[in-house]
């Protein structure tokens, strides 16, 4: 990659109370690019982010966003990022076009109001008040504030926790269209289908570490056991010791295969070779979301710790 | 010259949000008038002694309330309007932007004054219109502007150093009026202070400085003895107020 990253983090730490919130994390995260920060609540995503933001002090590691010192030079740095908090609100009684116009005032270089109302999708909406917004479109509306500066990096902290899927689905597509901008964007999340959709590139982090890094898909690759092969063979039936695997909890056999197109042959080749029907044969990829619950040590059925795509309870936003 | 454009513009933006928040610009103007109107009817065409001179009790409401507009306007109005927009991040969000914090809270600030003055203003009209109240002119109207603006700008300081003890938005309404009602009681704004008044009230009137404050608006409305003692109370004050809102004020919601 060419250039300057866009952040560059070495061994960050940070605790609150000797608690280790943030716990030697490494990061690095290009020019341009929309890089997910995946991990349960607890983390340490947002004391993190909210680092990187210039919001709090670290205790140890190196920090350079767009090669500023966020802690000691984050005068310099406020015009060329925009934030979007976790939970955050505006004054209700101003309209949507002056709460742009607003926070554009305190920029520099501001982008056009216009172009950042029909960027975020609330055409409709420019002369409504705040307080006339749906969930959906406050969150856009946070996300036309963060724009309005004309920022080179955006940090969006957990976007759509509490929404309905519609509503995520439209901040989704906000920041979509963000990437066409050439803007680079960090995003935190605990939602693996939100990280999968929107991120270049990804990073799973827990325990106030980075544990994996790479494109969504890469992530479920690279693990030793990416891919398996599953079938079931009548009872009694004893298969030759190349293919017999293990057996999984619901009384298949799975096969770890080293290569999968030979592996294949040979099952299929035994199969026909001896009249053996293999049941509910197929190939298994693992989902970024196992891959998750590895790495975080999660527990799938614990509400707590991941989600998939539902809804979290959480306190009200605004 | 770029801070002072900011500063305007940011003043604009409160203004425009405060109008349009029908139920705090009411009460804002509405309630120094009724009180107004409701301690004329109730105590009379009586007389106050204030020191030598005899005072009508209609003059020494107008002064009074004038007084407790300016209070109004600048500390609890500051005070629960920042408290909630701490609350609600925005005060967070507008530290995340390149906006000077000063020429954030000073808008803030210089809005209640201005909306202090209209009080000050709509209530002398209203006590010379209903009870042919005196106004003040030349050099009392001087002194008087300076007791004004001193006082506008210490009780916006106290409003600020006050937030760091309200826990969130919802106590900000029980925390502003529990810090500043019995003060409003004790320092004669409601019901005048006279001989019979127990000492120790007195004594909590010379030490806070809303009896001071209300002194200064006093003499420029009936004549009384202009201090500058009295302005220099609320002044030390106000910069108390600061020093404590300098260190202790916060731009993130409390948890």
């Amino acid at each position: 990659m060419p250039g300057t990253p866009a952040i560059e983090v070495k061994d960050l730490t940070k605790s609150y109370d000797d608690v280790a919130a943030v716990d030697g994390l490494d990061l690095e995260i290009q020019v341009g690019e929309i890089f997910a920060m995946l991990g349960p609540n607890g983390a340490g995503k947002t004391t993190t982010v909210e680092i990187l933001e210039g919001y709090r002090d670290r205790d140890g590691g190196e920090v350079r966003v767009l090669g500023y010192d966020p802690g000691p030079e984050r005068r310099l740095l406020k015009p060329l990022i925009g934030i979007v908090l976790q939970s955050t609100g505006v004054d209700r009684y101003l309209t949507v076009s002056e709460t742009i116009e607003m926070y554009a005032s305190y920029y520099p270089h501001p982008r056009p109001t216009g172009e950042i109302v029909e960027l975020v999708g609330l055409e409709n909406k420019r002369d409504a008040r705040v307080l006339k917004l749906s969930g959906g479109q406050q969150r856009r509306l946070d996300v036309a504030i963060a724009l309005a500066g004309d920022p080179d990096l955006l940090f969006l902290d957990e976007p759509t926790t509490g929404f309905d899927p519609s509503a995520r689905r439209e901040a989704w597509e906000v920041v979509k269209n963000l990437a066409e901008l050439g803007k680079t964007v960090l995003l935190t999340t605990h939602y693996m289908d939100e990280a999968q959709y929107l991120a270049d590139r990804v990073a799973v982090m827990a325990a106030g570490r980075i544990v994996a890094t790479g494109a969504p898909e890469e992530l479920g690759d690279r693990q030793i056991d990416g891919v398996r092969i599953r079938f079931r063979v009548p009872p009694g039936t004893v298969l030759p010791a190349d293919l017999a695997g293990s057996a999984t909890a619901d009384g298949l056999v799975e096969l770890v295969p080293d290569d999968l197109s030979r592996t294949m042959y040979r099952l299929t080749g035994w199969s026909l070779e001896h009249g053996i029907e293999l049941e509910q044969l197929g190939i298994v990829r693992k989902s970024l979301e196992d891959v998750y619950l590895e790495l975080t040590g999660g527990d799938p059925t614990d509400p707590e710790e991941v989600i998939p795509g539902g809804a979290t309870p959480s306190p009200g936003r605004r | 010259m770029r801070s002072l454009r900011r500063l305007a513009s940011q003043v604009g933006y409160v203004n425009k949000a405060f109008w349009r928040n029908p139920a705090a610009a009411f009460f804002t103007f509405a309630f120094p008038l009724m009180f107004l109107v409701i301690f004329t009817a109730l105590l009379g065409h009586g007389i106050v002694h204030e020191g030598l001179r005899t005072v009508h009790t209609s003059d020494y409401y107008v002064a009074a309330m004038a007084a407790y507009a300016v209070i109004g306007a600048c500390y609890s109005n500051i005070a629960m309007s920042v408290s909630a927009q701490r609350d609600l991040g925005i005060l967070k969000r507008t530290n995340g932007t390149p906006l000077p914090s000063a020429v954030y809270l000073g808008a803030r600030v210089l809005h209640a004054v201005f909306v202090a003055l209209l009080l000050v203003v709509i209530t002398a009209a209203f006590g010379r219109f209903a009870y042919q109240a005196d106004l003040p002119t030349g050099m009392t109207l001087f002194r008087f502007v300076v007791a004004l603006l001193v006082g506008s700008a210490a009780f916006s300081a106290l409003a600020f150093a006050i937030t760091p003890a309200i826990p969130n938005a919802d106590a900000a309404p029980a925390i502003v009026n529990a810090s500043i009602m019995p003060l409003l009681f004790l320092s004669g704004i409601f019901i005048p202070i006279s001989n019979t008044t127990p000492n120790w009230i007195i004594w909590v009137a010379r030490i806070f400085p809303v009896r001071h404050f209300a002194a200064g608006i006093q003499a420029g409305f009936v004549g009384t003895a202009f201090s500058w003692t009295d302005v220099a109370v609320v002044a030390a004050w106000g910069i108390g107020g600061l020093l404590i809102a300098t260190r202790y004020f916060s731009w993130e919601p409390r948890r």
